[in-house]
């Protein structure tokens, strides 16, 4: 089925359906729509499972058509083992937020399903696209929904929110335009894997590698470019925390796959130090910040910053074991760990903002002070919720253990130092996630609005039991992920040990 | 001294085929200023029809020399052949096909546009048609100059009924002040233009570009003073007129005092034909002296940024704000032009032109607020649209994000090519500056997009205390509906615009 055009049908089938949504009406029509749509466009990213043929690098699902001639930009579509399982990831993502915004949003609903199902769309753009304007395209029209997503529908500052997430991100991403032009004139096409084979100097590598850095760097968010993800995040209504924490960040992660490591080599190895150094400074730093938050969402926005550094640690930790060792071998541990990591943060980051967003819906306050035994009141959330801070500290047995297990045991190779301070955060992690399920979930009911609580719905229960039942698969059974994406790591190992310098 | 002649002397008939939409217009014109002495004033419409018609049917004859309909076939007069007439004073080329379709197009939609303004506002004459037509008239002779001379005529053609225009509300003082500043400072900007053209003349010996072209070609040129130095005086005169940084200062007062249609008017069409003089002057005719003006272009544009980008945050008035947010775009205009290759003259002519539509389209909404005695030109007047009129909130949108150059909009296109071209040419520090600055570009789209989005209302009527209504005639709503539409559709297409201007560009230069 759509032999030729199944990423176009991802891209635009979302996208109709979310102006569709906009025109049918906010008082019945717009939340089914929403959710046909989304689960209909689940379905067909199914097929993008089944049909992938792991073996080899190879862009499948190729879809080539010219778009701009007198540029040589080509609608060019296709995905590969990194791309892949994102992709599933973000059509996942987006049938919970419909569902989580099925009874709380009464403000304008119909804008509100119109504006994550485009979003999608172009969500899917980004990760698809295989021609790097067209990539720019769809990685800066994403802003737009989502600044009218937290402008509107946000918290009481959620106009600062919203404005400083969409500069911070804009600014990040133009140097990446002028970049992605520079290689333009040097390779005479914007098709990704020409640029990928440009030769370059090491000037030029390094100031592209900047901009990338800081293109990319801004939304994973690393420190210490990440000040406008816990205003985002707390201001944002529940459905653009969970897709901002779950696949909008995961778009920096994988910037760094497609563009950084293969396209400027030589650069990143020579800052990959910096890349480490910030990543470590997130992991160890941005930790204790989460520890001393009083709001339950920027205690997950802080702890997301923090699993995030994990991401880039395993990407770029590749070039000090080549220093050390003089071979790539067992590299690709770390880069799958990353991956991992990202599919893994997505489910439980997305998790955890729903389960915030269940508790802020009945008591309308997210400070961590005001609550206390939820546990008497609502039993099925407690336990849902214990799981999912569990694999927010790295449980082994659910996913957050794997991806963070694979890249500390690869930055033992690398240097003793990164590997412990790495390591802390399984003390941080655990130290202020579990501080927060004690204060919200366990003890005394000491207000008198949690003694009202009334547990969870059946359609909350279905959120989060699907999330769950994803944690402890990928957590007991990451095989088949690694599979898919392994020989395209083989390759990005491939890529980024190959000097690419002009003589 | 080589001897150049000026005018051929021979008095054969000139061939007047390339040149029959100027002259039917003219004719045209005079046509609807004759018809609008013996109508009453509540038959305004017929001025105004008359005026259109004129219009569509220039166009249409613009459009034939293109298509190459059988009439103009059997006189071998094929769209991508360029060909001159008047004693080779004006030439018909693809750039100037394409430019004149544009500016014709754009002046029938500000006549839509402002129909209904007008009338509310006791401006529903004859003359504001006419004067129109005069200027179309005169950025039409502009685009299609060959020698210094038609360019000085049209440009003067083209100022005069400008002023006029600006002076058009004569019992309000905001605007007659505007009138005055653009008419001193336009007269001054003049009087430099034609002072560099005379210095020109006095060393090639000749009016006509491309006389000047050739001389320019077989001549140390870069060490010749007179030149150099009418050079500069040429770029002072364009500067002024394209208002650009240093030489932007009537800008926002004459935006800001003039009637919203005549902004509008003022803010689209005449760019174009400054387009086109630059080209014509800089291009064709002292092309050679390219490392001379391209540094020069370069600091304009470098100031035209950071002026307009950082000045606009400022402004409570958006009628101001849309003139600082203008005086950085043709910074960007310029960034194209000034990397002297081909690509950077179709990238700034495909900013242009995307630029009128989306700034008629801007200065449309903003008309679309006001009423009969409330002008709507503050920035808080954008508060709530999106709940008083959704879709022409989200129009408003469209041309908010695309002036920022926000894909999937046209903007991000037209920024795309341009500092692809600077780029091309190594002028790496301009691409990076230009990206900055519209990052801080960003900033004042997006608060008008918060208020339109993000705000609450707060324009109630006092007698039944509901929200006032945004009215408008259903040829506006239309219009408005395809601009903002063909914003988000160019954005998604842009590939057709852009291969036409780079194929009229190369069969034009």
């Amino acid at each position: 089925m759509f032999d030729g055009y199944l990423l176009s049908v991802l891209i635009w089938l979302p996208i109709i359906g979310g102006i569709v949504t906009l025109f049918s009406g906010d008082t019945l029509g717009a939340r089914p729509v929403a959710l046909l749509v989304s689960a209909v466009t689940f379905f067909i990213s199914l097929l993008l499972w089944t049909g992938f043929n792991p073996e080899g690098y190879q862009m499948q699902f190729v879809e080539f058509a010219p778009w701009i001639e007198s540029f040589k930009i080509n609608y060019h579509l296709g995905v590969d083992g990194i791309s892949m399982p994102l992709i599933l990831l973000n059509t996942l993502t987006t049938v919970l937020i419909i569902l989580a915004g099925w009874e709380v949003i009464k403000h304008k609903p119909a804008q509100y399903m119109a504006a994550f199902l485009i979003m999608e769309g172009v969500i899917n753009g980004v990760f698809a696209a295989q021609d790097s304007i067209l990539f720019y395209v769809f990685f800066e029209a994403m802003l737009i929904p989502m600044f009218i997503v937290i402008g509107i529908w946000g918290g009481d500052n959620r106009i600062y929110a919203t404005i400083k997430f969409f500069l911070y991100t804009f600014f990040g991403s133009v140097f990446m335009l002028v970049s992605l032009i520079y290689m333009y004139n040097q390779a005479g096409s914007f098709a990704i894997t020409d640029l990928q084979s440009v030769k370059l100097s090491m000037t030029a590598q390094i100031l592209i590698f900047l901009s990338f850095l800081v293109a990319f760097g801004v939304k994973v968010p690393m420190w210490p470019v990440h000040t406008w993800l816990p205003d985002a995040h707390v201001q944002a209504p529940t459905g653009g925390s969970v897709i901002l924490a779950a696949v909008m960040l995961k778009i920096g992660g994988y910037g760094f796959l497609r563009f950084s490591l293969p396209m400027v080599p030589d650069a990143s190895s020579e800052l990959a130090w910096l890349v480490i150094f910030m990543s470590l400074t997130a992991i160890v730093y941005i930790g204790f910040i989460a520890l001393v938050q009083n709001d339950m969402k920027k205690l997950v926005a802080y702890s997301s910053i923090a699993h995030m550094g994990f991401v880039t640690l395993g990407f770029f930790v590749l070039f000090p074991i080549i220093a050390n060792m003089g071979s790539s071998e067992g590299t690709l541990l770390g880069l799958q760990g990353g991956m991992i990591q990202m599919v893994s943060h997505g489910f439980i980051s997305g998790a955890m903002f729903l389960c915030i967003g269940v508790l802020y819906d009945r008591m309308h306050t997210r400070e961590i002070t005001a609550y206390g035994g939820v546990s008497n009141r609502m039993p099925k959330f407690a336990a849902l919720f214990v799981l999912f801070a569990m694999a927010n500290t790295g449980l082994p047995g659910t996913s957050g253990f794997v991806g963070e297990f694979m890249v500390i045991l690869t930055s033992f190779k690398a240097n003793f130092w990164i590997a412990f301070l790495a390591t802390t955060t399984l003390i941080i992690g655990a130290a202020y996630t579990l501080w927060l399920v004690k204060r919200v979930i366990f003890g005394a009911v000491t207000n008198p609005k949690v003694a009202e609580l009334i547990d969870i719905n059946k359609r909350e229960t279905l959120i989060l039991g699907i999330l769950a039942i994803f944690v402890l698969v990928l957590g007991l059974w990451p095989e088949p992920l690694v599979h898919v994406m392994n020989d395209s790591l083989v390759h990005v190992i491939e890529q980024a040990t190959t000097s690419k310098l002009v003589n | 001294m080589q001897n150049f002649t000026l005018i051929p002397m021979q008095f054969a008939v000139p061939d007047f085929l390339p040149a029959l939409p100027e002259i039917y217009l003219l004719a045209g014109t005079c046509l609807v200023l004759l018809v609008d002495l013996f109508l009453k004033d509540s038959q305004r419409f017929i001025s105004y029809l008359l005026a259109q018609v004129v219009l569509i049917i220039t166009a249409l004859l613009v459009l034939a020399s293109f298509t190459g309909f059988p009439f103009f076939e059997s006189l071998q007069l094929s769209s991508a052949e360029k060909v001159t007439t008047f004693s080779e004073m004006f030439v018909l080329d693809p750039m100037a096909r394409i430019l004149k379709l544009t500016i014709i197009i754009i002046t029938i939609g500000v006549f839509v546009y402002s129909r209904d303004y007008l009338r509310s506002r006791d401006m529903y004459k004859g003359e504001y048609f006419t004067l129109g037509l005069f200027a179309v008239l005169g950025m039409m002779i502009m685009v299609s100059a060959q020698t210094m001379l038609l360019i000085y005529l049209g440009l003067e053609l083209l100022s005069l009924s400008m002023y006029a225009m600006v002076a058009f509300r004569r019992d309000d003082g905001r605007a007659s002040e505007a009138a005055m500043k653009y008419f001193v400072l336009g007269a001054i900007a003049s009087g430099m233009l034609l002072y560099g053209m005379s210095m020109i003349y006095g060393v090639s010996g000749s009016l006509h570009l491309e006389h000047i072209g050739r001389f320019m070609a077989s001549n140390q040129v870069m060490d010749n003073i007179g030149l150099l130095l009418g050079l500069s005086f040429i770029i002072v005169g364009l500067g002024f007129k394209l208002g650009v940084v240093p030489f932007h200062m009537w800008v926002p007062d004459v935006y800001d005092g003039a009637p919203t249609s005549v902004t509008m008017f003022l803010g689209a069409a005449p760019k174009i034909a400054a387009f086109a003089m630059i080209i014509r002057l800089l291009v064709e005719g002292l092309g050679d002296l390219v490392q001379g003006w391209q540094q020069i272009l370069a600091i304009l544009a470098a100031l035209s940024l950071l002026a307009g980008n950082i000045i606009a945050i400022a402004q409570t008035n958006i009628k101001r704000m849309l003139a600082y947010s203008t005086i950085s775009h043709m910074g960007f205009v310029l960034m194209g032009i000034l990397a002297g290759t081909q690509t950077g003259y179709s990238a700034s002519m495909f900013y242009i032109i995307t630029y009128a539509i989306i700034a008629t389209g801007g200065f449309a909404v903003v008309i679309l607020l006001s009423r009969k005695g409330h002008e709507a030109d503050q920035l808080s007047d954008l508060k709530g649209l999106s709940s008083r009129s959704p879709w022409s909130a989200f129009m408003m949108m469209l041309f908010l994000f695309s002036m920022a150059g926000v894909p999937p909009t046209v903007g991000f296109y037209a920024k795309l090519s341009v500092i692809q071209a600077v780029v091309n040419v190594n002028i790496i520090w301009l691409a990076v500056f230009s990206v900055v600055m519209s990052v801080i570009g960003a900033y004042y789209y997006l608060r008008a997009i918060k208020l339109m989005y993000f705000d609450k209302p707060d324009e109630f009527d006092a007698v039944n205390n509901s929200l006032i209504n945004v009215k408008s005639q259903w040829d506006f709503s239309l219009l408005l509906s395809i601009n903002g539409l063909s914003v988000i559709a160019l954005g998604i297409f842009p590939g057709a615009l852009m291969s036409l201007c780079v194929w009229a560009i190369s069969s034009s230069i």
